[in-house]
């Protein structure tokens, strides 16, 4: 069987149904995988919500609340248990890191104290900074149960009460300054309540 | 102060090449001599700024608001494919000798990762308009200073006295680790 | 064509990575651990094997002019369906991958075989190029990854077999390039030696 000849019609035939058979395939798989992508991304989040705040029966992501700070937005998701708040979410960033932005979602107790925390994207320096990554190094587990009203967020370098990471202080107040941004929105947002 | 930030940490801190890994084949490729380094980083510098432009517009004002997001990658590549037909259809008439001397290396700017890489990514950082377009500008320079760089030092290693298995792409690749060792001494500047 | 030599050429004589050199830069881009590179060799042997399929069983539909075009519309609407796929199925290894999976559709490797294969042969020996070339590939990310784990982080597949950090620069950008050079020399020898 011959090619076809390159002329106008059959370059603009071969191309134009190329396009849209591939087109209208792409459109048939992006609605099939619509609603498992959508899932898997709320999956991602909701575990690391339950990562940081008490056990709770809600939705937390459905009662999302969010807050402008600093060109950028931070968002709140309250856990309840039979109605009644028993910690807050609060998705927060940092772009002081030692290699870009650092996303931590950080669990406040109704009171304002530290439940947990969790890192949900970083790119520090593997063996160094990423040590505030819980599954790198409990470094992080700090934090739990501190009160930033008593407990300083910064690094003791800074005079705060803050133990830094080994040869990684730049990340360690990177992930402080992330921490004390939600707090500072958190307690701001609940004393207007 | 946002442009300075967005061109040193891409020519240097995040260079394209030693740290993104995007461009590599051009940069084994091309860079054995400095003459065709150069010749290549001009028409990517060329290619990635316009490129990253058009697709920009693209994104913002196709893509996103008719939700077809999905087709982000056959769009861009198209829009880059067509692109460097354009630059060859041009070169061949502006600049005979520079279009002999690229050779195949032209049409393979069209599957330089680092062109979609970079148009890519500045969609991902959601950069406006202008930051895109430094972004790409950056970029390609530090294309460029990387491919540059390398040629110099694989014109030196063609007269060095290298063992036999390691000659030509192995020890190539272990230098161009040196190199990148050295760019990361860039890291923390921005 | 024999089938069989069609099929294991792409592991060592004519492996993508290791004697073709194609395919670089998700090579050194994604071969942290033994699963990443893995995982990205089979995502690439998958849009392989269906563009080679497509592009043997459209040949004689495609004018020659238009054929780039062509086969890069193919390819980029397989790579689209594995970048969705993944995203829905696999969204841990989706975000490990990142920005290499969009990536695919430049692979050099890819286009290259829809050119130089598909294009002139006929379906069964496309496919079988396809998947023998892209397994190769595999192979060849596969075990990068494993070196660049085992040096650098001090595991395997994710099983730690140290306690804390291995020699990290090999999980750093340098590392990458220093650990494929030096497997390409050591694989030159091997195959030196049996040639």
């Amino acid at each position: 069987m011959a090619k076809k000849e390159s002329n106008l019609k059959n370059m603009l035939i071969a191309l134009l149904s190329i396009t849209l058979i591939a087109s209208a395939s792409l459109g048939g798989i992006y609605e099939l995988t619509k609603e498992p992508i959508a899932a898997a991304k709320l999956e991602k989040k909701n575990n690391a919500i339950k990562q940081v705040i008490p056990e709770f029966d809600n939705n937390p992501t459905s009662e999302v609340y969010k807050a402008a700070v600093d060109n950028d937005t931070l968002y709140f998701y309250p856990g309840k248990k039979g109605g009644d708040i028993v910690g807050t979410a609060v998705e927060t960033f940092t772009n002081l890191g030692f290699s870009g932005e650092i996303k931590v979602m950080v669990g406040f107790l109704p009171d304002g104290t530290i439940n947990d925390v969790a890192v949900l994207e970083h790119e520090e320096t593997p063996g160094l900074g990423d040590k505030m990554d819980r599954k790198k190094s409990d470094w992080s587990v700090q934090f739990q149960g501190k009160n930033p009203e008593t407990f300083r967020l910064l690094v003791k370098k800074d005079g705060g009460d803050v133990d830094a990471i080994t040869a990684s202080t730049i990340s360690s107040r990177a992930f402080c300054d992330a921490l004390a941004r939600a707090y500072e929105e958190y307690k701001s947002i609940n004393d207007n309540k | 102060m946002e442009y300075i930030i967005i061109i040193i940490s891409a020519i240097f801190v995040n260079n394209i090449v030693l740290n993104k890994f995007l461009g590599i084949c051009p940069f084994i490729g091309v860079s054995g001599k400095i003459e065709t380094a150069t010749g290549m980083s001009g028409a990517v510098l060329f290619v990635m700024t316009i490129a990253t432009l058009v697709t920009y517009l693209i994104q913002n004002y196709i893509l996103i608001p008719f939700g077809i997001g999905f087709m982000q990658t056959i769009t861009f590549i198209l829009v880059i494919a067509t692109l460097v037909q354009l630059v060859e259809i041009i070169l061949k008439k502006v600049s005979p000798s520079l279009y002999q001397a690229l050779g195949i290396f032209l049409p393979l700017i069209t599957t330089n990762c680092a062109v979609l890489g970079v148009a890519i990514m500045a969609g991902q950082q959601d950069l406006n308009l202008m930051e895109s377009i430094v972004f790409a500008i950056a970029n390609s320079l530090g294309f460029g200073l990387a491919l540059i760089l390398f040629s110099g030092l694989r014109e030196h290693l063609e007269l060095a006295e290298v063992p036999g298995p390691m000659k030509g792409v192995p020890i190539a690749f272990i230098v161009a680790g040196l190199l990148a060792m050295a760019f990361m001494g860039f890291a923390g500047i921005v | 064509m024999n089938q069989l030599k069609n099929f294991t050429k792409g592991f060592i004589k004519e492996n993508p990575v290791f004697a073709l050199f194609l395919g670089l830069c998700p090579t050194l881009g994604v071969t942290t651990t033994a699963i990443n590179g893995m995982g990205m060799g089979l995502a690439t042997t998958f849009v392989l094997l269906m563009a080679n399929i497509v592009v043997s069983l459209i040949k004689n539909f495609i004018p020659d002019k238009v054929r780039i075009p062509s086969f890069i519309v193919i390819i980029a609407s397989f790579v689209t369906i594995v970048e969705l796929t993944m995203q829905a199925y696999l969204p841990d290894l989706f975000e490990a991958l990142g920005l290499f999976i969009p990536l695919i559709v430049v692979n050099c490797l890819v286009l290259g075989r829809a050119e130089a294969f598909a294009s002139k042969n006929n379906l069964l020996s496309s496919a079988v190029d396809g998947l023998g070339m892209g397994l190769g590939f595999t192979f060849a990310l596969t075990l990068l990854g494993a070196v660049r784990e085992i040096l650098g982080s001090g595991s395997i597949f994710g099983l730690k077999f140290i306690e804390g950090d291995g020699m990290l620069i090999f999980i750093l950008s340098p590392g990458a390039f220093i650990a494929l050079g030096y497997l390409i020399v050591i694989i030159n020898k091997l195959s030196k030696k049996g040639a």
